[in-house]
C-alpha cells in the first residue's frame, strides 16, 4: 500500500469498438498511475491509442467505443462506471482537459470571460461577480496581457498561442486535481510551444496538479515529464522514469522511436528508421504487435499471447528486452 | 551558376475588405506583405532549406518558385529563366517541367478518384510524353510495389501516400523539387523513412531541393544551406553546422533555445517573449526589434541589410 493515493489509477483498461467486421481494440489492457503533482507523458504514433485512453478516463468515448474491461480510479472514487450526471460534475471540477486545437475547444459565440465564469459557476460555490473577477485573475495567471480588457473579447480575436492559454485557464479555473492535455502544442509554433509548456509546468507545480500529457514529440516529453508511457497498437510498450525510457530504452519499439527522430540521429547521413508502419487495428499480428517490425524478433514473439509489462522486464512489455550490459 | 536565383523578392497580398465596406467603415486598404525583399541562391544538386514559424512567408516563396504565385517585385530565375516575365512559351514549358512540388498533406494532394497510375503519369501525359511502365518503375523506386499502380489513394497510409507524391514529382524528370513541409503530417518513424528516401533519390537523380519546414531538427538533418525567415524577411543564412553551433541573429538564437531537446530532462527554458507581429502593420526597422533582447534605437528606425558575418549572412545591426 502506497502512502499517498494516486490522483489517477488505471487498471487493465480495455476499450472495444464493435464493428461489422469484428471487435477492434484501440486500448488493450493498459495500467498506470499518476501521482499527485506528477507529469506523465503518453507517447506513441497515430493510432497507438493514446488519445483513446485519455478520452476513456474523462468519459468522452463516443459510441460504439466503450470500456469493456478494467477500472479507472480517481483518488478513492471509481469513475469508469459513473452515471452521466455524476461524470459531468467530475469533468471540469476534478479533471480538466486541454485539446489539440484551441479554436475548436472554445465557443466562438461567447466572450472568453463568460466561458471562464460559466465553468466556475458550474463547479464552485461562488457568485457571478466573484466568478467574473476570478476570470480576470485566471487570464492574468496564464500570461495574457491586459486581461481586464480582454475578458470581453471573442476567441477569434486571439492568436493560436493566446487561445491555447485561454483553454489552459479554462481547464484550471475550477482547480482540478488532474489535467489531461491531448497534444496541447502540436498546432503551435516552436517559440509558442515553449511558452505553453513552461506555463503548464509552472501552474501544475504551484498547485500540485497532476498532468497526463499526450504527445508524439519526444523532445517535449524529455523536457516536461517525470515518467513516460510508450504505447504501440493499443498496448503499453514501456513505462518508466523519463531519463531511463529516453536515455536507455528497453523495448525495441521505444529504441526505434527515439532513434528515428532527427534529434537523435545527429551527425548521421541517414536517419535510423523502423521498417513498415503500425498495423491496423483490424489486422493485428499474433503475439507481440510489434513483431513484424522488430529487429530482435524471435519465435516466441509470434506465437505467445504477447508480452505484458513486467513479465520479463519491469519496464518493458517485451520477451527479449534490450539489456544495457549485454 | 546557381540553379535558382531569388533576388529582392517581394510579394504583397491585398487583404482589404470589399470596396463598399471600406467606404462605409472608412477603412484604408490593408496590404499584407508576405515576403519582403528576400534574396538567395540555390546551387545545383544541393538542399536549400527555408525555416520559420507560421506567417514567415516560407510557403509563399515556395509557391513563387514553382510558379503557382507571381512576385510583386523582384524576380525568381530558374536556370536563367524568369517564369513570370519570360515571353517565349517553349522556354517556360521546359522550365516548368524541370520543377515539381511535394505538398504537406498527402491526403489532400492526391485526387481520390484517380488511380495511382494516372496520378503519377499525369505530369508526363499532359505534355504528350510516353508513360508506358512509368508509374510502375517509379513506384518501385519509392519503395512501393508495381501492383500498387492500379489502386486508389485511400488504400494507402499517410507515409505511403507521401511516397506516391514523391513518385509523381519525379515523373517529369525534374531538376528541382520544392518540398513544402513534406513530413509534417507524418509520424516520426514514417518521417524517417520518407526523409531517407528523399536523400537517396537526390543522389540517384542529381536533384536540387528547396526544402520548406518549421522543424529545425529535420532541416538540420537535410539541408546544405539554411535560410531563416521572420515575418517575410530573410534574417540569417548559413550552413547547418554554422547555424546550429553559432547562431548569429537574436531570433535564430531564440528559436534554437526554445526547441525541445532529447537530453533536456527537466530543462527550464526561459520561454521566448511575445509573438510574431501582425504582417499587415509590421514594426518599423528590424521586424524583430519589439521582441529582441539586444535591440537598440537604430533597430527600430532602420531595417538592417543582409551582411556577411564569418561564414553566414545575417540581417542584424547589433550582432557580432
Amino acid at each position: 500500500m502506497t502512502q499517498t493515493l494516486p490522483t489517477l489509477s488505471i487498471r487493465n483498461l480495455t476499450v472495444d469498438i464493435p464493428t461489422r467486421h469484428g471487435v477492434l481494440r484501440p486500448v488493450d489492457n493498459v495500467s498506470y498511475d499518476i501521482a499527485p503533482g506528477e507529469i506523465l507523458g503518453v507517447v506513441g504514433e497515430s493510432g497507438a491509442g493514446k488519445s483513446m485512453a485519455g478520452n476513456a478516463v474523462i468519459g468522452l468515448l463516443n459510441r460504439p467505443a466503450h470500456i469493456s474491461q478494467g477500472e479507472i480510479w480517481h483518488k478513492d472514487q471509481r469513475i469508469d462506471n459513473l452515471s452521466y450526471e455524476k461524470l459531468r460534475k467530475l469533468r471540469g471540477k476534478e479533471i480538466g482537459m486541454v485539446f489539440q486545437d484551441p479554436l475548436t475547444s472554445l465557443n466562438p459565440l461567447l466572450r472568453i470571460g463568460d466561458q471562464l465564469a460559466e465553468t466556475m459557476l458550474a463547479h464552485l460555490p461562488i457568485t457571478k461577480s466573484e466568478a467574473d473577477a476570478r476570470a480576470v485573475a485566471a487570464l492574468e495567471e496564464v500570461g495574457i496581457p491586459a486581461a481586464a480588457e480582454r475578458v470581453g473579447s471573442y476567441p477569434h480575436e486571439f492568436s493560436g498561442g493566446m487561445r491555447q492559454r485561454v483553454v489552459i485557464a479554462l481547464a484550471l479555473c475550477a482547480e482540478p486535481s488532474l489535467i489531461i492535455a491531448d497534444e496541447p502544442t502540436t498546432a503551435l509554433d516552436v517559440s509558442v510551444q515553449a511558452q505553453i509548456i513552461s506555463l503548464l509546468k509552472k501552474l501544475c507545480r504551484e498547485r500540485g496538479t497532476s498532468v497526463m500529457l499526450i504527445t508524439h514529440d519526444m523532445g517535449v516529453i524529455a523536457e516536461t515529464c517525470d515518467r513516460v508511457a510508450v504505447m504501440y497498437a493499443g498496448r503499453l510498450a514501456e513505462l518508466g522514469p523519463v531519463r531511463q525510457v529516453v536515455g536507455d530504452p528497453r523495448h525495441p519499439y521505444t529504441e526505434g522511436l527515439m532513434g528515428s527522430t532527427p534529434l537523435a540521429s545527429k551527425g548521421l547521413t541517414r536517419l535510423k528508421q523502423i521498417p513498415g508502419s503500425m498495423p491496423r487495428l483490424g489486422a493485428l499480428p499474433s503475439g507481440c504487435a510489434f513483431n513484424p517490425r522488430c529487429p530482435r524478433v524471435q519465435d516466441a514473439c509470434r506465437v505467445d499471447a504477447g508480452p505484458t509489462l513486467g513479465a520479463v522486464d519491469p519496464r518493458a512489455a517485451c520477451w527479449f528486452p534490450i539489456q544495457e550490459d549485454v | 551558376m546557381a540553379l535558382v536565383e531569388v533576388s529582392n523578392l517581394t510579394r504583397r497580398f491585398d487583404v482589404s475588405k470589399h470596396l463598399l465596406n471600406r467606404v462605409i467603415e472608412r477603412l484604408p486598404k490593408s496590404i499584407l506583405t508576405a515576403v519582403s525583399d528576400v534574396s538567395f541562391n540555390i546551387e545545383e544538386k544541393t538542399v536549400y532549406a527555408l525555416v520559420g514559424e507560421s506567417g514567415s512567408g516560407k510557403s509563399t516563396i515556395g509557391k513563387i518558385v514553382v510558379g503557382l504565385n507571381s512576385p510583386s517585385e523582384g524576380s525568381v530565375k530558374i536556370a536563367g529563366v524568369d517564369l513570370s516575365r519570360e515571353t517565349d512559351a517553349a522556354k517556360v514549358d521546359v522550365t516548368r517541367s524541370d520543377i515539381q512540388m511535394i505538398f504537406q498533406d498527402p491526403y489532400a494532394s492526391l485526387n481520390p478518384r484517380w488511380r495511382v497510375r494516372d496520378v503519377i503519369n499525369e505530369p508526363v501525359a499532359a505534355r504528350g510524353g510516353d508513360t508506358t511502365g512509368l508509374a510502375e518503375r517509379l513506384l518501385e523506386q519509392v519503395g512501393l510495389a508495381a501492383e500498387d499502380a492500379s489502386k486508389f489513394p485511400h488504400e494507402f497510409s499517410g507515409g505511403q501516400r507521401q511516397r506516391i507524391c514523391v513518385a509523381r514529382a519525379l515523373a517529369s524528370e525534374p531538376k528541382m523539387i520544392v518540398c513544402d513541409e513534406p513530413t509534417s503530417a507524418l509520424d516520426v518513424s514514417v518521417q524517417a523513412q520518407v526523409l531517407n528516401l528523399m536523400s537517396d533519390l537526390k543522389d540517384i537523380h542529381g536533384l536540387t531541393y528547396l526544402f520548406i519546414s518549421h522543424d529545425l531538427t529535420v532541416v538540420q538533418h537535410m539541408a546544405d544551406r539554411i535560410g531563416v525567415l521572420y515575418l517575410g524577411r530573410l534574417i540569417e543564412e548559413a550552413s547547418p553546422e554554422e547555424l546550429f553551433s553559432d547562431p548569429k541573429h537574436p531570433y535564430t538564437q531564440m528559436l534554437l533555445e526554445a526547441a525541445p531537446k532529447m537530453d533536456g530532462f527537466g530543462r527550464e527554458v526561459d520561454p521566448p517573449k511575445g509573438e510574431i507581429p501582425d504582417p499587415i502593420n509590421p514594426p518599423t526597422g528590424c521586424a524583430f526589434h519589439p521582441r529582441c533582447p539586444v535591440a537598440t534605437a537604430q533597430c527600430s528606425a532602420e531595417r538592417p541589410e543582409m551582411r556577411q558575418l564569418r561564414n553566414a549572412r545575417v540581417a542584424c545591426h547589433v550582432t557580432t
